[in-house]
């Protein structure tokens, strides 16, 4: 697999320069240009043999063309000349007939970021295919060998992939950022009597050298196959509800959504005129840190352009930020708050680990797994299908599935949050402990 | 005239230099050592969307696609490559990856390519260019002033107009020499309603593998607009749904949805193969209620999950899944079909050329029975009424699925009163189609709004059920 950075960007970044300029000469009053390739190794491998080699080779280009106030967007995969002047082209003729909207502005030369540090996200593993596979067949056979109940598999999997991409605009903008992402995965499936069920673990990190053991991984997907094995449907309660990091996340996720700038403008947000309210328990406070080197959501700008910043949007408890973009903000009258693109490395971690939490919650629902969409944010209506395990005194007491849990998320995360876990999921850019509920209807039997 | 073929082997193959006469040899030299079978996927796509927020239509963008997917599988392996640049060096590049996976050395022989016949279950046109800018923008505006004039309540409208055109051509060893010229339009409306500081969604949406003509009528804006006004409307007075055990019944239509989870994905060949389907094995026994015989159907007229020929070829084609309350059949693509040593039944599909193609539904939907909706709702004493769904997910190993209703009501002593909110409900596929005690006269299939994921690929698809009456399903409410 090969992958020159510098090459790449050299390349984007003169497609880039040449479509900004061209863009004036067609009549453009300001262009903005999204440029990016990536080659990635995909391969995966089922009950000890090579089942798939994928290699990937991607390459987009976006282009955002304004006339007066109004503009038009156009994308391709295609880079030859002749592919790039039609691109052009169709999203000229969309600004010539798209609505004005004052509220869409290119970030200006004094806002727009000047030194863009390296946050060293980008780590070739060299790995050959052959190596790949070896490995995927590796981390299969540990989940395999780990119980004498996992009788399938659907395989063990290894991927890495390598990209950069490039960001300008006819106000000067020209900043690009390479980045890698590897992982490796297994899925596994149980059975015991007339129950069969499936989990999967993975890692996933910015440095191969940072990735799990294929001991680890594998080992981790068994554990939790087979800990799913002869569930069965808890009763119908109300009662209390603990969410592991892996589920956890997801709340954290849909109240950022909620707080966002394209919920708000929209009037589609649960938290609409909640800035300066209480949205979480007094103990809380959730800050986003943007440019901690090798993390999974660290960028050093946003996707206005603008330098990304440490900064709060929960403050013991209170609603302090919302996150916005250029464009969110100033449908609302705002400030950008960098946020163009999302929240980066946003982390919830509290002091005690899930064994803790478990004693604290004594009797309940462990949720593990989620089904569904089932989250409404105009409301903050949940309710969402769910397996995991029952707890009694404080300890494990069965696997349980085909349930649903059910309340708002207003009320979740504002009067019913009793604790988080230390046990944070660092391979995502939202990352939590696990969270306890004081209460929530779970449907069952 | 020229024919399909030639039209889309000219758009695609010509700026790289290529012809049809160049497919034969590009394929013979996929031919090599252990390879089963391996193919060619050229593709050429477009598609715009229009998008209304605010009372104008301020976004809109275009999309330009094209590529070609070069697979080589041996047993079970599967290589795979693909290029935007469609070109002999390019395509010889990632046949060089592509049949890296297998052992075996040495050519083995050219390959005759035999063109399969392409049915004409939709029109052979690209929308995009039916109608200029303006117009379509003028349509989305005329949706905004319609879903304001029907309630007061309205705060804000969304309305989406996305037009789609495709053109693919496939080469493979077996001699498969096939073309297709897929178009799609969908109109979706999405609107929010207050009272008393309350805020609730509604949306609806509609479309299908035809031309804008077709789409953009007074007719279908009407429907589109009552459809998600009324929706937020009765939301707004929605009730906690309860919470527990339950009878369901479910209207005709969308909330097909449920056989797409409960049944489909579950027999879907892949799954089926390796074992870690639910279903895996139980062909010729009962999975469902007697009198429930469940088909996946891609030869449709117009519908949205319809394919003249799947993405391996193969036309597409009607299969009966379950008859009678007894399982009969998978859903194959070729790989999993010669594995299974079965005929493929024309449902291999890939999101693009940058995609391995998987066994996928295509339009699947239930029989109708001799019931009617009034007689189910008369029939329970307490339980919900579920007219309108959002989406759904399947764990196909444990059996256990979810959907979740956006617009449902309470029956109570055989009436349906008030309406509650939204709730996921849960259940086990088999369990859940054996607890179906009543089939409506209804059938009818969905609007055309369907997207079906896997694997991480999504595909265009369709569902369809008469109304159903199931005996007891767990409601996720809170009450």
């Amino acid at each position: 697999m090969k992958f020159n950075p510098q090459q790449e960007k050299n390349r984007l970044e003169e497609l880039t320069l040449r479509i900004l300029e061209r863009s004036k000469r067609i009549g453009a009053d300001g262009c903005e240009v999204g440029a990016s390739a990536s080659v990635g190794l995909d391969v995966q491998a089922r009950l000890g043999a090579p089942e798939k080699l994928e290699m990937t080779r991607d390459q987009s280009l976006s282009v955002t063309v304004f006339v007066g106030e109004s503009r038009g967007s156009a994308t391709t995969t295609d880079l030859s000349d002749a592919a790039l002047e039609s691109t052009l082209q169709a999203a000229l003729a969309i600004a010539r007939v798209t609505a004005p909207d004052p509220a869409a502005v290119l970030a200006s030369k004094d806002q727009i970021i000047r030194d863009v540090p390296n946050l060293e996200l980008d780590h070739p593993w060299d790995i050959s295919a052959k190596d790949a596979l070896e490995l995927a067949i590796e981390v299969e056979a540990c989940g395999r060998q780990a119980d004498t109940r996992i009788t399938n598999s659907e395989g063990g999997s290894v991927s890495s992939t390598r990209g950069l991409s490039v960001h300008g605009t006819t106000e000067g903008l020209l900043v690009s950022q390479p980045t890698s992402v590897h992982g490796l995965s297994c899925v596994l499936l149980a059975e015991d009597g007339e129950s069969r069920e499936r989990s999967y673990a993975y890692t996933q990190a910015r440095r191969p050298d940072q990735l799990l053991s294929p001991e680890a991984v594998g080992k981790e997907a068994a554990e939790k196959t087979v800990a799913r094995l002869n569930p069965r449907k808890c009763q119908t309660a109300e009662v209390p509800v603990l969410f592991v990091p892996e589920t956890a996340a997801g709340l954290i996720s849909s109240f950022v959504s909620a707080i966002s700038g394209g919920s708000l403008y929209r009037q589609s947000s649960y938290l609409l005129d909640r800035l300066g309210t209480q949205v979480f328990p007094k103990w809380v406070t959730l800050k986003e840190t943007p440019l901690i080197p090798g993390a999974m959501g660290s960028s050093a700008y946003d996707g206005d352009g603008l330098a990304t910043r440490s900064q709060a949007f929960v403050t013991d408890g209170i609603l302090s930020s919302y996150v916005l973009s250029l464009y969110s903000a100033n449908r609302l009258g705002l400030q950008t708050t960098h946020n163009a693109g999302g929240v980066r490395n946003l982390f919830f971690q509290g002091q005690r680990d899930l064994h803790a939490l478990i004693a604290q919650m004594g009797r309940g629902l462990i949720v593990t797994e989620l089904m569904g969409q089932g989250v409404n944010l105009v409301n903050g209506d949940y309710s969402r299908g769910a397996s995991g395990f029952w707890v009694e005194n404080g300890e494990i007491a069965y696997p349980v599935h085909e349930v649903t849990v059910a309340s708002n998320l207003d009320r979740m995360l504002k009067d019913d949050l009793i604790a988080v876990g230390s046990d944070l999921d660092l391979r995502r850019s939202i990352a939590t402990g696990s969270m306890l509920f004081e209460k929530m209807m779970v449907a069952g039997s | 005239m020229p024919t399909l073929l030639q039209t889309v082997s000219e758009s695609i193959l010509a700026p790289g230099g290529l012809s049809i006469d160049d497919l034969e040899p590009l394929v013979g030299e996929l031919s090599v050592g252990d390879v089963d079978f391996a193919d060619l996927f050229f593709e050429r796509a477009e598609a715009e969307t229009y998008s209304l927020e605010d009372g104008e239509v301020k976004d809109a963008s275009y999309h330009r696609d094209a590529g070609v997917g070069v697979r080589a599988c041996a047993g079970e392996k599967q290589g795979f490559a693909y290029s935007s640049e469609i070109t002999a060096a390019r395509i010889r590049e990632a046949r060089d990856v592509a049949i890296a996976i297998q052992d075996g050395r040495g050519p083995r022989g050219g390959v005759n390519l035999d063109q399969v016949s392409t049915p004409k279950l939709y029109i052979a046109k690209n929308p995009i260019p039916e109608k200029v800018a303006t117009d379509k923008i003028a349509f989305l505006l005329e949706i905004d002033a319609k879903a304001r004039a029907r309630s007061a309540s309205v705060s804000q409208v969304q309305a989406t107009l996305s037009i789609s055109y495709r053109e693919i051509l496939i080469a493979a060893t077996d001699g498969t020499l096939g073309a297709d010229i897929r178009p799609l339009v969908r109109l979706s409306v999405s609107v929010l309603a207050e009272k008393n500081g309350r805020r609730e969604r509604g949306s609806s949406g509609l479309g299908g593998r035809y031309d804008l003509q077709r789409l953009l009528t007074d007719a279908h804006a009407d429907q589109l607009v009552a459809e998600a006004v009324d929706q937020a409307v009765v939301n707004l007075d929605a009730v906690d749904c309860p919470a527990g055990e339950m009878p369901v019944v479910l209207a005709s239509g969308w909330p097909g949805v449920l056989l797409h989870e409960a049944v489909g994905h579950g027999l879907e060949g892949d799954f089926n193969r390796k074992g870690s389907s639910f279903y895996a094995g139980k062909i010729g026994q009962q999975v469902a209620s007697k009198g429930v015989t469940v088909v996946d159907d891609g030869t449709l007229v117009d519908r949205r999950g319809s394919l003249n020929i799947d993405d391996e070829g193969h036309a597409s084609q009607r299969n009966v899944l379950i008859e009678d309350g007894t399982l009969v059949g998978y859903m194959q693509d070729k790989l999993n079909a010669r594995l299974m040593d079965v005929a493929a039944t024309g449902n291999g599909r890939r999101e693009s050329y940058a995609h391995l193609p998987m066994p996928r539904m295509t339009n699947t939907f239930m029989e109708p029975g001799d019931a009617t909706q009034e007689d189910m709702i008369e029939s329970v004493d307490r339980g919900i009424f579920a007219v309108n769904f959002g989406g759904g997910q399947v764990d196909i190993t444990s059996g256990q699925f979810v959907f979740a209703a956006s617009e449902a009501y309470l029956i109570e002593q055989g009436k349906v009163t008030a309406p509650v909110k939204g709730a996921t409900l849960i259940g086990h596929g088999p369990h859940v189609m054996s607890a179906i005690s009543m089939i409506g006269d209804d059938l009818a299939l969905d609007s055309g709004i369907g997207i079906c994921g896997k694997n991480g690929q999504s595909v265009p698809v369709g569902v369809g059920q008469p109304s159903l009456k199931i005996d007891r399903l767990t409601v996720g409410g809170t009450a």
